[in-house]
């Protein structure tokens, strides 16, 4: 096994990405004057962001999503009414905005708990193809009690505390479970192959049938026979991707994942987190496959730093607590931002998936400011240079796992002499 | 003089996998790229069609232990594609068939309020059911659902999504920037369902759509199925495109209405419904011969005479006589994922009539199986096709009709040209849409949530309580 740490797409520029929730990331994000709470539910808020996040030349947006309302208690609700709470499906908000835009990458959120991973093979498949090949997922488990009582079909242990050894039991088997969850959705990917569709009229088959594959996936938690009712997507395989902030997340991300996306304090600690995922990608046999690592930041951004602050601080007012995040939390100016994008960067990410502190200040901040000083030192995009979201990636179409044709070879042959 | 004249409902079925769909002609394009949907979708709404209305399947078709291939063969997801589908149009109602088996209600009903949201109020959902081992194989439920269930958790999945929907009423969402108050009640979406089927609880985190809940359709013709969309349903598919069919179908549902304080006009009857236009009658004659044939070929007759034989039969010749061996009569193993084998419950008598009918007109096993298959149910000029939908909505056989062309994705375009106009001059289908939800143009109220859930409840345990007698 090769010891070469970097399995990463070698790449000018840093990529950028968006990270989508409700009016933004502060809880007090809605009562900013810029925000558009009462729209949230709407289709013409989601266009909108996302229309601003492609003229920035963004890589891609992620929506977030879950099963339950929104809580600031890490495990249970809170019963709190001075928040945003409620949300529309995060694959449907992202089918909605696909054929309302040509570039970026469309991310939702997926939790794999209590869903199918039939249906959401099919469901991102089929938003790839309402994108041409934008098509991205972002997969998440759930231990939440309450969320679990909406699906009634099993229950899960009251956890106390992040850190203790049965929190840490029953989350290692969740994050199994999505593993297996992942594993079953990119086979049902590769379940057609590329070229499967015939139309031979001459013999009046639609299919060629020994292109289609039974994934016959065997787990503890649940067997898929396959194939999908869906063609290939365009990309092949959408790019996945997890947030992660421990070892067996980051187990996830270097077996399963395209993107993870991580929430390092400093330099020294991205570092540390990169050479984590290198070190449990090459115990999974991936260390040639390309990873990327997207660090997260919530950022509060004002061209003048004063500005930043005091705005945070004035939102931090209005919800009577200071700001508190999993990831590091920055206030200050887009070029300040760009030197600590630099310097992140330096320490082995690929990349940034920003969470806006106010969407409808910190994005625009994100596209208008922070963009063109990046494009100014040569580190980002100045258009986009593909139309798929692997593409962008720079993440090359993979071949089928499944495919016994010559044309199959030929691509299997072509990605094993690059490794 | 008489009474008024009944407007027509009419919406589109993008055609799918099954033999209906021409697929060889040249004028045929893809069935999975999203620009046939849209340019389908943006006929419909030119149109002025209710709505648009998308199949579903969760498991490839297999004949002979094998995956089935003379058909067209995938299509992409139902909830991903209507929503899509929303960015392109304005006003056309967007229907998705979705299973009540392989699905969860809380998932369901995000997707339905998601969507009904993101189209201002366009979305319909088609309950069917499911009972079977062969697609439970891709879930991780199984195929643990008896077949004499299906209706029972089918009846108390729309209940129980009816509640979720209902779990907000509205007016909860005052996201007051000054106060600080984004929610009025902390319990909104609350909910408690305990069932024989479902026991949840929780909060629902949709708010309320702006249809309230989707439009119900269902799909099903027998008894439970009926009493199913009596009791619940907004609409039905049916299947009687013909017009004394279509009239007994009409008065048994309709009638079926008041025993759940329901009249006639809150469930529409809408057969599903091919065409086939010409210039003339007779050229359209003519091309719905052709169709015809290009629907059943040598090899896709075979594989629909083993639907009723229950064995291969592939040694025989399409252009031959009917075998003179009987069906085997064991569980059906030839065919998997075919809603089709299901009507014929008595193979015997199938196979006697169709050996008859051959002999008599000298048909062969092609000609038997284009012969028996489903018609197109409306071949001639515009006129002509004009005139018969018309008679038959005005004699009370149907509300209106799903058009399901033969080509994708363009086979509406002649219909929506050249019919619609003529309807139009009748004065029996809108001019412009009068509404903006898919409740306007069915002509159906809008769901008051503090009242509803209730009733629906008890109509879904007086159904429950029906369903196990006729099962017993």
């Amino acid at each position: 096994m090769s010891s070469a740490p970097s399995a990463l797409p070698s790449s000018a520029h840093l990529h950028l990405a968006v990270a989508l929730d409700g009016a933004g990331w502060h809880p007090s994000a809605w009562r900013e004057p810029v925000a558009r709470p009462r729209e949230l539910f709407t289709a013409g808020y989601w266009a909108d962001l996302v229309a601003e996040a492609e003229r920035g030349l963004l890589d891609f947006v992620t929506f977030e999503d879950g099963l339950g309302l929104q809580s600031s208690h890490f495990i249970e609700p809170d019963g709190r009414t001075d928040q945003v709470r409620g949300r529309l499906d995060a694959v449907l908000v992202a089918a909605r905005v696909a054929p309302l835009t040509r570039h970026i990458g469309l991310v939702p959120t997926v939790v794999a708990t209590h869903t199918e991973p039939f249906h959401i093979s099919k469901a991102i498949a089929t938003l790839d193809y309402v994108s041409s090949g934008r098509a991205g997922l972002r997969v998440q488990l759930t231990a939440r009690q309450n969320e679990a009582a909406h699906f009634g079909r099993r229950t899960l242990p009251r956890l106390d505390a992040y850190d203790s050894p049965a929190t840490q039991d029953v989350v290692t088997e969740l994050f199994d479970e999505t593993a297996d969850y992942v594993e079953v959705v990119r086979r049902l990917w590769d379940s057609w192959e590329d070229d499967a569709e015939i139309r031979d009229v001459t013999t009046g088959r639609f299919v060629d049938r020994d292109k289609l594959h039974y994934i016959d996936f065997e787990g503890p938690r649940f067997s898929v026979k396959g194939p999908s009712i869906t063609p290939r997507p365009p990309q092949g395989q959408p790019v996945v991707s997890a947030l992660a902030h421990q070892t067996v997340p980051y187990r996830l991300v270097a077996r399963a994942t395209d993107i993870g996306y991580v929430t390092p304090h400093d330099t020294d600690h991205a570092r540390a987190i990169v050479a984590e995922i290198r070190a449990e990608q090459a115990l999974a046999g991936r260390a040639d496959q390309p990873l990327h690592v997207f660090g997260d930041l919530v950022v509060f951004l004002d061209d003048d730093p004063a500005a930043a602050a005091a705005r945070r601080d004035r939102l931090d007012a209005l919800a009577g607590e200071p700001f508190t995040s999993d990831a590091r939390v920055f206030t200050g100016t887009p070029a300040q931002l760009a030197d600590l994008l630099q310097e992140l960067w330096s320490a082995g990410l690929s990349g940034f998936r920003l969470r806006p502190a106010v969407l409808g200040h910190d994005l625009p901040a994100i596209t208008q400011g922070l963009v063109p000083e990046l494009q100014r030192r040569g580190a980002f995009r100045r258009a986009y240079e593909a139309d798929t979201l692997r593409g962008l990636l720079g993440l090359t179409r993979p071949p089928n796992r499944y495919a016994t044709g010559a044309a199959a070879a030929n691509a299997n042959a072509a990605a094993n002499a690059t490794a | 003089m008489s009474k008024p004249l009944k407007q027509i409902h009419l919406a589109a079925h993008f055609p799918g996998v099954n033999n209906t769909t021409v697929w060889s002609a040249p004028e045929a394009g893809s069935h999975i790229e999203f620009s046939s949907f849209a340019h389908f979708a943006r006929t419909a709404e030119r149109a002025k069609f209710d709505f648009l209305f998308l199949a579903e399947g969760l498991r490839l078709r297999e004949q002979g232990g094998k995956i089935y291939d003379l058909d067209v063969v995938g299509r992409p997801d139902t909830f991903t594609v209507l929503t899509a589908l929303a960015a392109v149009t304005q006003h056309l109602g967007l229907t998705g068939t979705i299973n009540s088996t392989f699905n969860e209600p809380y998932e369901v009903a995000r997707q339905f309020a998601s969507l009904d949201h993101l189209s201002d109020g366009r979305a319909a959902w088609n309950v069917v059911t499911s009972w079977d081992a062969f697609t439970g194989e891709n879930f991780r439920r199984g195929g643990f659902l008896p077949q004499d269930e299906r209706y029972s958790r089918a009846k108390e999945f729309l209940a129980t999504a009816n509640e979720l929907f209902d779990s907000w009423h509205g007016d909860e969402i005052i996201a007051d920037q000054d106060t600080g108050t984004f929610l009025r009640d902390a319990k909104a979406g609350a909910f408690v369902h305990q069932g024989r089927h479902f026991d949840i609880e929780g909060q629902f985190n949709v708010p309320r759509s702006p249809q309230g809940r989707p439009v119900i359709f269902q799909a099903g013709d027998s008894e439970e199925g009926r009493e199913f969309a009596a009791a619940g349903a907004d609409a039905i598919f049916s299947r009687y495109a013909t017009l004394k069919d279509g009239q007994a179908f009409y008065t048994d549902v309709k009638g079926r209405l008041a025993r759940y304080g329901r009249t006639p006009d809150q469930l529409l009857i809408l057969p599903a419904a091919t065409f086939v236009l010409g210039d003339t009658d007779a050229e359209a004659e003519e091309l719905a011969r052709e169709v015809r044939r290009q629907q059943v070929s040598g090899a896709t007759a075979i594989k629909h005479l083993e639907f009723v034989w229950n064995r291969d039969l592939s040694a025989y010749d399409p252009d031959g006589p009917l075998p003179d061996i009987d069906p085997d009569l064991g569980e059906h193993t030839v065919a998997r994922g075919r809603a089709q084998v299901r009507m014929y419950r008595d193979p015997l008598a199938t196979a006697r009539e169709w050996r008859e009918r051959a002999a008599a007109n000298n048909w062969s096993i092609r000609d038997l199986v284009i012969e028996t298959g489903n018609r197109q149910a409306f071949v001639g000029s515009p006129a002509t096709v004009a005139a018969t939908i018309d008679d038959f909505v005005q004699a009370d056989a149907s509300d209106g009709f799903i058009l399901v062309p033969h080509i994708t994705p363009g086979g509406l375009d002649a219909f929506a040209d050249t019919v619609v106009p003529l309807l139009q001059e009748r004065g029996v289908f809108r001019t412009e849409y009068e509404g903006t939800t898919l409740r306007d143009h069915l002509g159906l109220a809008h769901p008051d949530s503090r009242t509803s859930a209730d009733a629906d409840v008890d109509a879904a345990d007086d159904i429950g309580e029906r369903g196990e007698r006729v099962a017993s």
